[in-house]
């Protein structure tokens, strides 16, 4: 249900995309993304265990060193900020923070979850799929990167993204931002190396290999654990599937994860719109004014999705 | 957070299993050393000094040595192919469990599709996993510091001791 709504959000913001761009440019075949993409073959994964996680920030903290970050507010040993929320919401990614972890306590349990969270590298991202600029990337390496140089901040990926990942840095009005993890791609992936939070986990909570032997590692450990896991890696297929996968022991709507999300990628149903995304660039000038219609109304679907997740979330509570 | 209580006797000790330890089975006690430095990893925390005299109390061998001392293998997923369980010459974790777990040459000889063993964790993993669990179910401890004092890279890296952020009021970011 809750998902039906957002489509029909997405729906409905296709349609005033379309509108506004359709007018000026002519439909290009060569979409873009595919439908049916696996991901590539050589792609690079994270396989994250929940049940291995005790929680100790040590992958935040390395995190914002490799990324050089802003100055935390608290120190990343510091544990109270499991229980902060923001706005009736436990922390989430943001531009100060490409992963944050999160504690959620289980009442059947005799101790809490804890999750690690950050861009999840989908196979085909609605970030990248969604933006007109072309400003993102899935490399063969398994990253989806962005190039800021092209953004024009309108924010599109933003709703698009199924796991509410991008920000953005609003220090400047005139050079836009996204922010968020981009697997270590430049300082790491893309020589071969592990990101930096895999690195630093004392717990190898998370597995960092190719993408198939992710896979391949998280059924032997469930297989090989009666009753320890829930039998489903999550990101295997959810959205397309998607680079960075978790195993858990307890479902996964109970640690703040989305389980209605589809097989398919989120926005296989843009495809069409997709489509004209390698056009925006040689037509630049005559697009601005529908930039900024798009801007406004983005600005005014956020308000709704925004709306609604409060609405949501205060159903839940 | 977690239990901190320690039993008696329970030195500063904790985060390894064994480290750079030869030894034969029949002999174990006897042979095996006292206290192992493991400092192999050390940065963002100091080396852990291990009581391995003091932990033999607490957990039989193969319950950390899986299949290599000679007793009877307690896991049944290493005793489908382990059943001689005749000691081995070498039984350090490092032997086994590597400390780069993640460079591109191990990974890539986990896509071998005869491995069976294509999820062993890499040596701080394997301490980690090893020690922590255990430490929780006999309340060991279980505090990153409770075994391995922070070093100054670590502090650095933590934003803690002498690199705490000031306190920030102004610029206090909502989310
Ligand atoms: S999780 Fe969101 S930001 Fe990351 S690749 Fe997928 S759609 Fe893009
Ligand atoms: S470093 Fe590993 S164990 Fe620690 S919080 Fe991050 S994922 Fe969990």
């Amino acid at each position: 249900m809750k998902f039906m709504e957002k489509l029909s959000r997405r729906r409905f913001l296709k349609s005033g995309l379309a509108a506004t761009a359709a007018a000026t440019v002519i439909k290009n075949t060569d979409s873009k993304a595919s439908g049916n993409f696996e991901g590539y073959p050589d792609g690079m994964g994270v396989l994250v265990d929940l049940t291995r996680c005790v929680g100790c920030r040590s992958c935040e903290a390395a995190c914002n060193k490799e990324q050089g970050l802003p100055e935390p507010e608290k120190p990343f040993n510091d544990f109270s900020v499991f229980d902060e929320l923001h706005h009736g919401q436990k922390r989430r990614t943001d531009e100060t923070a490409y992963t944050v972890v999160n504690r959620f306590d289980m009442p059947d349990f005799d101790h809490p979850i804890f999750k690690k969270f950050q861009c999840n590298h989908c196979n085909e991202p609605a970030c990248l799929t969604s933006c007109f600029v072309n400003a993102y990337t899935k490399t063969p390496e398994g990253a989806v990167i962005y190039n800021a140089d092209v953004c024009v901040g309108c924010r599109t990926c933003m709703i698009a993204c199924p796991f509410y990942v991008p920000t953005f840095k609003y220090s400047s009005a005139f050079s836009p931002r996204i922010m968020k993890c981009i697997f270590c791609y430049d300082t790491r992936l893309k020589l071969g190396k592990a990101p930096a939070c895999v690195e630093v986990c004392p717990q190898e909570a998370l597995s960092f290999g190719k993408r198939s032997d992710c896979i391949s590692m998280g059924r032997q450990r469930i297989r090989q654990n009666p009753g320890k896991y829930v039998d489903h890696i999550y990101g295997e297929h959810e959205v397309g599937g998607t680079s960075w996968m978790y195993i858990s022991s307890v479902d996964f709507d109970k640690v703040g994860m989305d389980t209605t999300l589809p097989k398919e990628p989120i926005l296989n149903s843009v495809k069409d719109f997709l489509a004209i995304v390698p056009m925006v660039l040689t037509i630049w000038p005559a697009l601005f004014t529908g930039f900024h219609l798009l801007a406004t109304l983005k600005d005014k679907v956020m308000e709704m999705e925004m709306e609604e997740k409060r609405k949501e979330k205060e159903g839940q509570a | 957070m977690r239990p901190r209580t320690r039993k008696p006797g329970t030195t500063l000790l904790c985060v390894g299993s064994i480290l750079f330890l030869s030894l034969t089975a029949p002999a174990l006690a006897i042979d095996a050393p006292e206290t192992i430095n493991i400092d192999v990893m050390s940065k963002f925390y100091g080396p852990v000094t291990f009581d391995h005299a003091m932990h033999v109390d607490y957990a039989s061998c193969e319950e950390c040595h899986h299949h290599t001392t000679g007793e009877i293998v307690a896991d049944p997923n290493c005793a489908r192919c382990h059943t001689h369980h005749d000691a081995k010459t070498v039984v350090s974790c490092s032997k086994c469990h590597v400390a780069d777990r993640f460079n591109q040459e191990y990974i890539s000889k986990l896509e071998d599709p005869e491995l069976y063993h294509l999820d062993k964790p890499g040596l701080k993993g394997a301490y980690h996993l090893n020690c922590v669990s255990c430490h929780v179910t006999t309340s060991g401890p279980t505090g990153c510091v409770d075994c391995h004092a922070l070093t100054e890279a670590g502090e650095k890296l933590y934003r803690t001791g002498a690199f705490t952020p000031e306190t920030k009021t102004a610029s206090g970011k909502e989310h």
